[in-house]
């Protein structure tokens, strides 16, 4: 489903992606790890189509397709998702308009017809139990004055809402209370098909034993320098990165 | 002769045929006003580049036209159909229509009021007037202050009449709906009259909009007195041909505990200037004023308010916001003044600005001027782009970039028209920001 060869990537000049090469397949869960600044958000963003990232080598297969060569909306269009690790706040956006307006971009996409505004609602009402999420925070603008948990909620309702292709989740599990986390991460296992694919950036191997990667990758340096099953997250929890990084350069 | 000279004769000539025309009218006492106004007109200079208050703002192309008055023909007059598409669909309103300035009682209706309640035409009003209106003419404005102010006086004629007396209620708003046939060097200088008793309340729209492109010049002038616990609730849409001039000067007095409250919307003329100065008046006054301008191509918009706290107690809020495109400019210029003895003032003024092109330019400033020591003044000034960070949000959940320009557009706007009460007005000014945003980007 996903094919990144060799990509490289920077911002204002300065690289952070040093040569990734990562392949996801559908009904896959990859799990992505690392420490602070080590690119991970930088390549959920560059997968997504930020334009501040200039990807200066490399390709990004996704169905068969150029993906770095689509806008962001067409992407998004195409069934990829970046659930963003700092959701942003839209003042005066309704929420539900806009999740409708962003549903009805994907249809018009794929020449399915518009869903009118009563059965958007209807559909609505059954994804927020996903989440748990209270129903007045559907609307209000878009993400203003959330709790940072709310912020994260509402990111995981409107993946319910759009069903991607390929999820990216930009640690959706920090800031989220011990019950939330375990809400969120079983609104996304409730999501989690044979025709999807997710990929989780995460700090922690807490949300790893709710969201079960098939895959963790260590990324380091702008680098994918380890890769392993569900085992490695809980190596990595309690050798540090230095090891998976040390490792790494033993085995060159 | 300096252009500024040769355009000021050009006006004192067109005064005498005024006047010449006015015949019988010449004996009553607003004729005495009108003619120290032009001889006030006579000393003043045009307002230029070094005035302060019109730093930002160059009129001299103004200067460059000799305008003059529409003859009134009637077989040329605009039909009820030509006007229809001004008429804010489906709102029930009294509504007053002037063509090119002068009164049209065939596209004018007023719905049934009580008698002692005079919604219409200045003019005709006048007609039996031994003093009782024009006593409130310049009764608050300094004559001068400016050139344009004396010169709308000077030729007071027409424009909107509406008295509503202590205790009544005008239950409809009163759409007042200033149409310019858009032929070519066509002055019109509309004079317009709001008075409400005490305990009262109006709501009115002052709408401003063109048949047909084209180069002609609206000076207009509002005077409002809120009486005691009164409400005057004014909108004005100003939609002007994108060639055209409009200059205005809206000025009025809040009696205590009396509450006015304007929203001012424009998205037309070449220059536009308005000047709005709130006299608080009374104890426990208040007024919000709202603004939202739209300049695009060469466009100039220029907003100039004062609001004068003169009484204690009293609260007064300011909330204005530009979207600029092109190589237009906005002027914005907040001025607060508190007057010595006016405690426990509560006073906020905002200005925010997006600039969509690199051209555009917007000159704001606040200007606070405080003489009482218990007060609470707040105020915030902002120019800058759509947020990147929110463009790449939309973006990434489907929604293209011209619309997600748009739905920015309508989030910054929203809350300077969501007070608008008029329905029918709000959702046309919405259909006119989502034309233009769809078309223009
Ligand atoms: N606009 C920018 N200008 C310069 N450097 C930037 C910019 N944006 C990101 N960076 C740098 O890129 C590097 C990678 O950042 P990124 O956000 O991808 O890290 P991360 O792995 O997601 O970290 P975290 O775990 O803290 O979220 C960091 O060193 C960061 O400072
Ligand atoms: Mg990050």
């Amino acid at each position: 489903m996903l094919e990144i060869r060799n990509l490289h990537a920077s911002i204002e000049a300065k690289e952070i992606l040093r040569g990734i090469d990562l392949k996801v397949n559908v009904g896959e869960v990859h799990a992505i790890m690392g420490p602070n600044g080590s690119g991970k958000s930088t390549l959920a963003n560059v997968l997504a189509g930020r334009p501040e990232y200039q990807v200066t080598a490399g390709e990004v297969i996704y169905e068969g397709k150029d993906l770095l060569a689509m806008a962001p909306e067409i992407r998004a269009r195409e069934g990829v998702f970046l659930a963003f690790q700092y959701p942003v706040e839209l003042p005066g956006v309704n929420n539900t308009t806009f999740l409708r307006a962003a549903l009805n971009e994907a249809h018009k996409h794929r020449n399915q017809p518009e869903v009118s505004a009563g059965a958007f609602l209807a559909m609505l009402k059954k994804k927020i139990q996903l989440v748990e999420m209270p129903d007045t925070l559907l609307n209000r603008a878009v993400n203003e004055g959330f709790s940072g948990g709310e912020k994260k909620r509402n990111e995981i309702l409107q993946m319910a809402v759009l069903e991607p292709r390929l999820a990216i989740l930009d640690e959706t599990d920090s800031g989220l209370d011990i019950d939330a986390l375990r809400i969120v991460a079983g609104g996304v296992n409730k999501l989690r098909s044979k025709d999807n694919a997710i990929i989780v950036v995460t700090h922690y191997q807490r949300l790893l034993n709710y969201i079960v990667p098939d895959f963790v990758h260590v990324l380091y340096n702008g680098k994918i320098v380890k890769s392993g099953d569900k085992e490695l997250a809980l190596e990595l929890e309690e050798r540090g990165y230095d090891w998976a990084k040390d490792e790494e350069v033993a085995a060159r | 002769m300096s252009e500024t000279s040769k355009i000021r004769e050009w006006y004192l000539s067109l005064f005498k045929d005024f006047e010449n025309r006015l015949n019988g009218e010449r004996s009553k006492p607003l004729h005495k006003i009108r003619r120290s106004a032009i001889d006030r007109f006579a000393e003043l200079d045009f307002p230029n580049l070094h005035q302060e208050e019109w730093r930002f703002t160059d009129i001299s192309p103004i200067l460059e036209h000799s305008f003059s008055y529409a003859a009134r023909r009637d077989d040329k007059a605009p039909s009820a159909k030509d006007v229809s598409r001004f008429m804010f669909g489906g709102m029930r309103s009294h509504t007053i229509v002037f063509v090119n300035g002068f009164y049209s009682a065939a596209l004018s209706k007023c719905l049934q009021l009580p008698g002692n309640l005079a919604i219409g035409s200045l003019a005709e009003a006048m007609k039996t007037d031994d003093g009782q209106i024009s006593g409130h003419i310049s009764k608050q404005l300094d004559l001068g202050t400016d050139a344009f102010t004396a010169l709308n006086t000077a030729f007071t004629l027409d424009g909107a009449y509406i008295n509503v007396p202590d205790g009544a209620v005008v239950e409809d708003p009163v759409h007042i709906l200033f149409i310019s046939t858009g032929d070519e060097k066509l002055i019109s200088q509309p004079r317009n009259l709001v008075i409400t008793g005490d305990n009262s309340q109006v709501r009115f729209i002052e709408h401003y909009a063109s048949l047909r492109t084209g180069v002609y010049f609206t000076n207009s002038v509002t005077e409002i007195e809120v009486g005691r616990n009164s409400m005057v609730d004014a909108v004005k849409v100003q939609s002007e041909s994108a060639e055209a001039y409009h200059v205005a000067s809206t000025v009025s007095s809040i009696g205590a505990d009396g509450n006015y409250e304007s929203h001012a919307v424009s998205n037309g003329a070449r220059i536009y200037r308005h000047n709005i100065d709130v006299r608080l008046n009374g104890e426990g006054g208040n007024t919000t004023l709202e603004g939202l301008y739209l300049t695009l191509g060469e466009q100039l918009s220029d907003t100039h308010s004062l609001i004068d706290h003169a009484a204690p107690h009293c609260t007064s809020g300011e909330h204005y916001k530009g979207i600029l495109d092109g190589k237009s400019r906005a002027v914005f210029n907040g001025k607060i003044m508190v007057r010595k003895g006016a405690q426990k003032t509560n006073s906020y003024q905002e200005n925010r600005n997006i600039i969509l092109s690199s051209e555009a330019k917007v000159d704001t400033k606040p200007q606070l001027e405080i003489f009482a020591d218990d007060v609470k003044c707040s105020h915030g000034a902002t120019v800058g782009q759509l947020s990147g960070e929110s463009m790449f949000y939309l973006r990434s959940r489907g929604i293209g970039e011209e619309q997600a320009k748009l739905i920015l557009i309508y989030a910054f706007a929203s809350d300077v028209l969501k007070n608008i009460r008029e329905d029918a007005v709000r959702s046309e000014l919405e259909y006119v920001l989502s034309t233009r945003f769809l078309k223009g980007m």
